[in-house]
Order: structure tokens, then sequence, then C-alpha cells
């Protein structure tokens, strides 16, 4: 299991873009704020939810802003935020990301 | 035929807009930037972003470059490692000095390679030259790796480097862009001319876009797509050129059908450097849209 470590944060408030703040927690909790949220918000859930697991993360509290990111974009996001609160900056899990 | 890169757009690595939009503009290749455009904060976030756009965006034909940043930096090895992986077409070396710097890069990606079991050889390079000494080193450094398909003039770090700046008849130049150029073409690569950034002044970037066509020079960075269709235009054979290789393509065609290597067309002869280009007008005809499939020209 991995934990998180420390708030950290991933992303901007700019069109196209999604901002995450991941920060410790008990279970997985997702706050998303999203102009989409009607058509795409379930689908975003899951694109976070399902990253998370591959990740092995259980205990974390998501605030996710989207504003109109693609999936990749969610992805990358996330990503970066994980690595960020998990101290693995420069070392990517490539077994995640394979 | 060699892949014609007339344009190589800048999109900086951290900007999702910009890479979701970036293959709309038909761009010859696209330069995804982990470097100079990218604050120092924010090298995590854009190596990612970047990794998963290559997976996922389709950018139609171009050609995927990303530079990435150096190997003497902290973040330079974990950036190959996630282009390779990604499937990168062309890394691209940030202020390359001397060969070795080519030579140190390409074990890295070697090395990337392997780790992912992807066929060693496939990830291409290119190195940008921005200062003196690099510029000194062209020939050695175009030389200096299979992988490298081009060499590329950085011009702002080395008109600093050399005490002047940007002038319009680009004269601050001649020597760099002189030396690149042959450097590529002794060692067989694409060479590509520096960015031009008053991208306001259309009179100007067209001059020096024609500075560096009558060079020989490949293409031109560009970091707008509007600055696309200027070197496009600039690149495109006349409609007299593309019937003149048109003729010179089916006369050697006629020649080879007789057996023979060499012949004349109207009084003057046709042989090899004749007919390669040849071969490159009608490659830029159709890029350009002049011609169909078949060579012929569209009516207007």
């Amino acid at each position: 299991m991995m934990e998180i470590k420390h708030t950290a944060l991933a992303g901007t408030l700019e069109s196209s873009d999604i901002q995450f703040t991941l920060s410790k927690g008990t279970g997985v909790e997702v706050n998303l704020d999203s102009q989409v949220e009607k058509q795409f918000g379930n689908q975003i859930r899951k694109v976070i939810t399902d990253l998370l697991a591959a990740y092995d993360i259980k205990d974390v509290t998501v605030r996710a802003v989207d504003k109109g990111a693609l999936d990749c974009t969610i992805k990358a996001r996330l990503i970066a935020a994980i690595q960020r609160a998990t101290d693995t900056k420069n070392q990517p899990n490539w077994e995640v990301l394979g | 035929m060699e892949r014609l890169r007339r344009t190589m757009m800048f999109v900086p690595g951290n900007n999702p807009a910009m890479i979701k939009d970036a293959g709309i503009y038909g761009a010859d290749s696209i330069m995804f930037d982990l470097e100079d455009s990218v604050a120092l904060t924010e090298k995590d976030t854009a190596r990612m972003l970047v990794f998963e756009a290559l997976q996922n965006v389709d950018y139609g034909k171009s050609e995927l470059v990303v530079r990435i940043n150096g190997l003497d930096t902290e973040m330079g090895r974990a950036d190959i490692f996630a282009m390779v992986k990604a499937g990168v077409q062309v890394i691209r070396l940030p202020k390359t000095e001397d060969a070795q710097d080519v030579i140190d890069t390409e074990k890295v990606i070697e090395e990337a390679e392997k780790f992912f079991g992807i066929e060693v050889g496939r990830t291409h390079m290119m190195a940008a030259i921005e200062s003196a000494g690099g510029v000194l080193n062209a020939p050695a450094i175009a030389k200096a790796s299979d992988r490298l398909i081009g060499i590329a003039l950085g011009a702002e770090d080395y008109v600093t480097m050399m005490k002047t700046r940007r002038y319009p008849d680009g004269a601050e130049l001649a020597f760099a862009r002189n030396m690149i150029l042959h450097g590529a073409r002794a060692a067989g690569i694409a060479a590509f001319d520096t960015v031009y950034s008053d991208v306001d002044n259309t009179d100007g970037f067209n001059h020096e876009v024609e500075i560096i066509h009558e060079l020989g020079f490949d293409g031109k960075s560009v970091i707008n797509p509007r600055q696309i269709p200027l070197v496009n235009a600039i690149y495109a054979p006349t409609e007299k050129e593309i019937r003149n290789a048109k003729d010179v393509l089916n006369a050697i065609e006629e020649a080879h059908k007789k057996g023979s290597g060499v012949i004349s067309l109207r009084g003057k002869m046709v042989d090899k450097p004749v007919v390669a280009r040849a071969e490159r007008t009608m490659a830029l005809a159709k890029a350009s849209n002049l011609v169909d499939e078949d060579g012929n020209i569209y009516a207007k």
C-alpha cells in the first residue's frame, strides 16, 4: 500500500487543465468540482479512482477542480500529484505507468 | 524519400490547452518542451503531461519531438525514461556542446529502451546547438550518433554569448548557420533554423525564412501556429519549378528504360543531383497541396 506523506498539489485552473490537491485521509474520498459534472462527472471520478487503485493508495482525500481537461490530462495531473505526495517526483512508478 | 521538416512547432510542455491542439496546425514536426519554457517547479508535472499526451492524443502525420532537460540536471534522466516509454520519435538535446553530450544521452536512451523492452535504436535524436563551442563542434556533433536526424541552431543563448543580438539581416548568425548546415549535410541529416520570437512582425519573419531557405535549411523552428503557413509558402515550389521537376523525372525514367543514367533535357545535363532536387521539389509540391499524388498540378 502506498501512503500519502504530505499534502500535494498539481495542475492549474486554466482552461483544459485540472487541479488536484491530495491530502491524508481515511479511505478514498473524491471531491470533484467540474464544469462538465453532469455529462462527465462519473467518468472523471472513474479515471481518478482507477488510478488511485493502480497506485494502491487506500487512504487519501482528493480535491479536483476541473476546467475541461482531457482524460489524459486528468491522469497526468493526478500522477504528478501522487508523485509529489509520495516524494517520488523524479522516480515514476513504471509498473503502474506501463 | 526523406521526410519534410519545414516547420518544427514549439509547444510548452506544461500547457494542456496548447498540447491538446498542437496537432491541428499541420506542422511537419511538433516539439514539446520540457526545458526552458517550463518553470523549475513544474518540471515533474510537465513530464507527466507530455508522457500522457504522446500516448493518447492524435497528432496526425506530424513527427513528435520532445526537448528534454540536460543530463547535467536532476530531471534529465527521468525525462528520457518517460519519453522513451511514451514512444516519442525524437528526443532533442538542449545546449549541445560536443559529441560527448550526444554519446552520453544516447547511452541513457539505450538503457531506457532495454529497461522497457523496446527495440534498441527506435528512439531518434536531434541536437540543439546554442553556444560558440557548440557551433565550432557542429560537424562532430552531427556525426556523433546514428540516431541523429538533425541538428538545430538555438540563437538566443548564442547571440548573447557572442556579445551581440538578433539583427534583421541575420549577419550575426551567418557563421553559425553555415557551420550547422555544413555539419548536418556532411553527416546526411537535417538542419533546423532558430525561432523568430517577434510573432507580429510578419515581414521580418518572412525575410528570415527566405534567408534560411536560400542557404538550404530543411526548415525553421516556429513558436506560433501563425508562422507555419508563412514558412510553407516560402518553401513551396513555383509552378515553373514543378513543371521542370516533372520533366526531369520523366526524362530520367525514359533514360533508365534505355539503360542510361545521364541524359540531357533542353540542352542541360540531367544527372543524379538534378534528379535529387527534382524529387525534393515534387515532395514539397505535394506537401504544399500544389499537385496530386501523381504530380499533376491542380488547376487554380
